[in-house]
C-alpha cells in the first residue's frame, strides 16, 4: 500500500537557538576536534570568519522538536540515507526556525518486494527567513512480511 | 590546505583513521546529539533486540565522515552537501578509517565521494560531499 498521501504534512514550527557550548560538545562527543569549531582567531582567518557548527549538527536540532505522526510501523522504518544541503553555514547564536515536512514518499524495486522511501525534510531558517540547511533522512520503510 | 586547482577527476585522498568508537563515547554522542534510543547505549535492550552489543549511532558515523570533509576542506571551503547512505553496523571498539576519491572539479566546486569503512576494508557507508571554494583565483 502506497504512503503518498503523507507528502505534504507539516510539523508544527519549533525554534533552535544554537549554543556554542552545545556545538562544541557535539564536535567533541564526535572526536572532532577541527579548530573550525574551538578556536576563535583560526575560524576568524577561514573563508567562515568566525566558528561554524560541524557538517552533522542539524541532526542534533532537528531532535528537540518537529514530529508528525505518519501512522506507520515503526518497526519497519530504517534510516537509509541522511543528508545536509546548506544555503548558509550555521553559527553559534543563530536563531532558527524549524520544521518539519514530508517532501517525497516514493517505491523502488528492492531483492524482497516493493520498497517505500520516505523523505523527512527538516528546514532551518534564519531570523530573517532566509533559508540556512535542509536535513534531509530517507526512510525505507520495508514490506510487511520482513518485518520482525 | 587543499586548494581547488589541485584537485583533479578520480584523484583519491588522504586517508583518515578515527579514533576507536567507545562505549563512553556513544553516551557523549546520545546526549549531544538527543538520539537517546537505549541500543546505542544499553547492552541488555541492544541483546533483546537481537543486536550482539549496542551498536554505534549511524549518525556518529557520519559525523566522523563530516569531521574528515572538514579536514578536506580545511579552512577553504564550505560544505555545500553532505549526504550518506548507511550500510553495515558499527560496534564499540571498531574504528572508521574514511576514504576520498574526486568525483568532478569545476570553476569553484569540488565533488568528492566519501566512504566509512572498518576492519579489513569493509564499507559502512559511502556518500558525497560538495565543497564549495569561494574566493579562488580563476
Amino acid at each position: 500500500m502506497s504512503n503518498k498521501h503523507l507528502i505534504g504534512l507539516k510539523s508544527e514550527v519549533f525554534h533552535y537557538k544554537v549554543e556554542l557550548e552545545h556545538l562544541q560538545n557535539f564536535a567533541k562527543a564526535i572526536g572532532d576536534d577541527n579548530p573550525l569549531y574551538f578556536d576563535e582567531e583560526f575560524a576568524k582567518n577561514s573563508i567562515h570568519g568566525g566558528i561554524i557548527a560541524p557538517p552533522t549538527y542539524p541532526i542534533a536540532i532537528g531532535a528537540t522538536g518537529g514530529s508528525i505522526d505518519l501512522g506507520l510501523d515503526q518497526r519497519r522504518m530504517l534510516h537509509g540515507e541522511q543528508s545536509f544541503m546548506y544555503e548558509k553555514v550555521i553559527r553559534p547564536n543563530d536563531e532558527l526556525t524549524c520544521q518539519l515536512v514530508i517532501s517525497d514518499v516514493y517505491e523502488k524495486a528492492g531483492k524482497n518486494g516493493k520498497m517505500e522511501f520516505i523523505l523527512l525534510d527538516t528546514e532551518m531558517r534564519d531570523s530573517s527567513g532566509e533559508l540556512v540547511v535542509i536535513s534531509r533522512t530517507n526512510i525505507v520503510y520495508r514490506p510487511k512480511k520482513q518485518a520482525v | 590546505m587543499l586548494v581547488l586547482d589541485q584537485l583533479v577527476e578520480g584523484q583519491s585522498l588522504e586517508t583518515f583513521t578515527n579514533e576507536h568508537i567507545t562505549v563512553e563515547q556513544l553516551k557523549q554522542y546520545a546526549q549531544a546529539s538527543g538520539d537517546l534510543n537505549p541500543i546505542h547505549t544499553d547492552e541488555n535492550v541492544a541483546k533483546s533486540v537481537g543486536l550482539p552489543s549496542t551498536i554505534a549511532h549511524g549518525m556518529l558515523i557520519m559525523g566522523q565522515l563530516g569531521r574528515y570533509v572538514n579536514q578536506i576542506a580545511g579552512g577553504n571551503a564550505t560544505v555545500k552537501n553532505f549526504n550518506m547512505r548507511f550500510g553495515a553496523m558499527t560496534f564499540p571498539n571498531e574504528q572508521i578509517t574514511c576514504s576520498a576519491v574526486v568525483e568532478s572539479v569545476s570553476a569553484i566546486e569540488a565533488t568528492i565521494n566519501v566512504y566509512a569503512s572498518k576492519g579489513e576494508n569493509q564499507i559502512v557507508g559511502n556518500g558525497q560531499a560538495v565543497l564549495v571554494f569561494k574566493g579562488e583565483e580563476a
